[in-house]
This record gives C-alpha cells, sequence and structure tokens, in this order.
C-alpha cells in the first residue's frame, strides 16, 4: 500500500488511456472534445514511457517521451487549424458533417 | 514514504478525476480546463517519480500552449451546445463496453489484475532507479548524442506543422484594403510625379 510501484503508475495510465477511447465513442459529433480525448491518450502513453524509464534506470524512455510531445502538439495544432477552417466554411464542427471528401 | 505515497495517490486520483470530466462534461471550456488539470497531475506523477524535466515540458508545452490553443479555439467557435452533446445517450453502451474490455485487456496484460507479470515485480521490488546524475543532465547526454537526428527531426515536425497551421486558416478576404509593401517599393519616379507645363492663364 505504502510503497508505490510501477504497477500504480501502468494503473493510472491505463484507466486514463481508456478515459481517451471511451469519449472517442461517446463524442461523437464534438470535434474538439474528440482532439482532447487524444491528447489524453497520448498522456497516458507519456506515464507508461516515463514510469518505465525510471524503474529501468533507462533515460531513453524519457526521450520517447518528449518526441511524443513533440508530435501532439504538432498534432494539436493542425488539428485545430482545420477544425477553424471547416467551421469557417460550413458553420458547424460535428463529426457525421465531415463525409464531403468521400468520393 | 508515507509521504511520497499520499502525493501520488493525490495526484493519480485527481488525474484519473479530471481525465474522466474531460470526457463527460458539457461544456468544452469545462473539458479544456480539466484537460490542464490533468496535466498539471500527470506533471507532478512525473516529478514523484524523478523526471523533472518531462514534468516542466508537459507544464510548459502542454498547459502553456496546446491547452491555451484549444481554449482560443472552444471560444472563437460558437457552438451549439445542446447539439453537440446529441449521441452522447446513444453511444454510451457500446462506449461503455468497449471501455471496460479495453481497461480489463490492459490491466491483465500489465499484471495489476489476474497473474503478477514477473516483469513488473522485478521492477516493483527494486523499486525506482536512484540516478547518479541530474535528470536534465542525463537526457542532454543522450539527446545531444545518440538522439541528435531524431531531434533535429522533431525540429523540423513542429516547422512543418507551423507552417501547414498558417497556411490552412490564412485567408485573404475581397474588398480589405491593406498596405503593399512591395508596391510602395518599387514604385519609380516615372509613375508617381509627372512634369507637367501649365500654359499661363489656361489651367492645368
Amino acid at each position: 500500500m505504502w510503497t508505490i510501484g510501477l504497477g500504480h503508475y501502468l494503473f493510472v495510465s491505463a484507466v486514463l488511456f481508456t478515459f481517451g477511447v471511451f469519449g472517442i465513442f461517446v463524442n461523437r459529433k464534438n470535434v474538439i472534445v474528440i482532439l482532447m480525448c487524444v491528447e489524453l491518450m497520448l498522456l497516458a502513453v507519456n506515464i507508461n514511457l516515463v514510469a518505465f524509464s525510471a524503474y529501468q534506470g533507462n533515460v531513453v524512455g524519457q526521450i520517447f517521451a518528449m518526441l511524443v510531445l513533440t508530435v501532439a502538439a504538432a498534432e494539436a495544432a493542425i488539428g485545430l487549424a482545420i477544425l477553424v477552417v471547416y467551421f469557417r466554411n460550413r458553420g458547424t464542427i460535428e463529426v457525421e458533417d465531415i463525409s464531403a471528401m468521400k468520393g | 514514504m508515507v509521504l511520497q505515497a499520499l502525493a501520488f495517490y493525490l495526484f493519480a486520483a485527481v488525474t484519473i478525476a479530471s481525465g474522466a470530466m474531460v470526457v463527460v462534461s458539457r461544456n468544452p471550456v469545462y473539458s479544456v480546463l480539466f484537460l490542464i488539470l490533468a496535466f498539471f497531475n500527470a506533471a507532478g506523477l512525473f516529478v514523484l517519480i524523478g523526471a523533472e524535466f518531462v514534468a516542466m515540458i508537459l507544464v510548459i508545452v502542454y498547459v502553456g500552449a496546446v491547452a491555451v490553443l484549444f481554449l482560443f479555439v472552444v471560444m472563437m467557435l460558437d457552438i451549439n451546445l445542446a447539439k453537440i452533446r446529441e449521441g452522447f445517450r446513444e453511444f454510451l453502451p457500446v462506449g461503455t463496453a468497449i471501455a471496460i474490455v479495453l481497461i480489463v485487456e490492459m490491466l491483465w496484460a500489465v499484471g495489476v489484475i489476474g497473474t503478477r507479470s514477473p516483469t513488473v515485480e522485478a521492477f516493483n521490488k527494486a523499486g525506482p532507479h536512484v540516478a547518479t546524475i541530474d535528470n536534465t543532465r542525463a537526457i542532454g547526454q543522450l539527446l545531444y548524442t545518440q538522439y541528435f537526428y531524431l531531434f533535429q527531426v522533431a525540429g523540423a515536425v513542429l516547422l512543418v506543422a507551423m507552417i501547414g497551421a498558417i497556411v490552412l486558416t490564412l485567408r485573404s478576404r475581397p474588398g480589405v484594403r491593406r498596405q503593399k509593401v512591395g508596391e510602395q517599393l518599387y514604385r519609380s519616379k516615372a509613375d508617381a510625379i509627372s512634369v507637367v507645363k501649365v500654359p499661363s492663364r489656361g489651367g492645368v
């Protein structure tokens, strides 16, 4: 109970990841919340990487976490830019309307 | 030890609770604020485990940049809150079922429930590795040598993302008068002034 092991961190990470997946399934219309759920999942991945890195004494995991962070920031910027352009054109951000590019 | 454990449980509980609130809260603005709270507490977890540098990066990059970007976009778009919540009830059973399956699978895989994973048990017994040098120094020594190209590629990814975001959101509205610096600079004397011989008493 009072010694925090690797399993504790893995538990937190697994629960956060599950919330991210759950949010993507439940918020079918709200693209912003879906993007936030993706960020939540990436945070869970980061917790996993950093926890393993700390318990193994290997810093590479933290470097990977930083790279994941970089990609997450880029993804958020591009995703929100697409969202703004979409809203400007269509006046809504509902996911179900985003099928205009289907052949 | 007890203090550390209490801090861990506090950070972990707040992280998980705010992660849940991101998903279920009614207003996207609240979702963003809970996301910020989740990131802060995850940074606390990182500090506890000895990864200070990543924790500070998380606070600076996520709370300082990404979350504020989300907040800007949420407040800029005029969203119909009632309409955006449609389908929550409808997809709730499917979502819950998938979430339960996923969490059981993941916890089973890492050995939190069911048979204990020998790898995780060994790590648990050994405890977190005690670093001999600063976390930041250790990261720098590896990042600027062995992973230098990866670091450069990360910078390139950010540059491309920045250019992409600017190109996507840039728009030229018709009918807006704006300063055209190029045209001003390339103006020559010939098309700017003309010398007119004014006949006396005739006017121009």
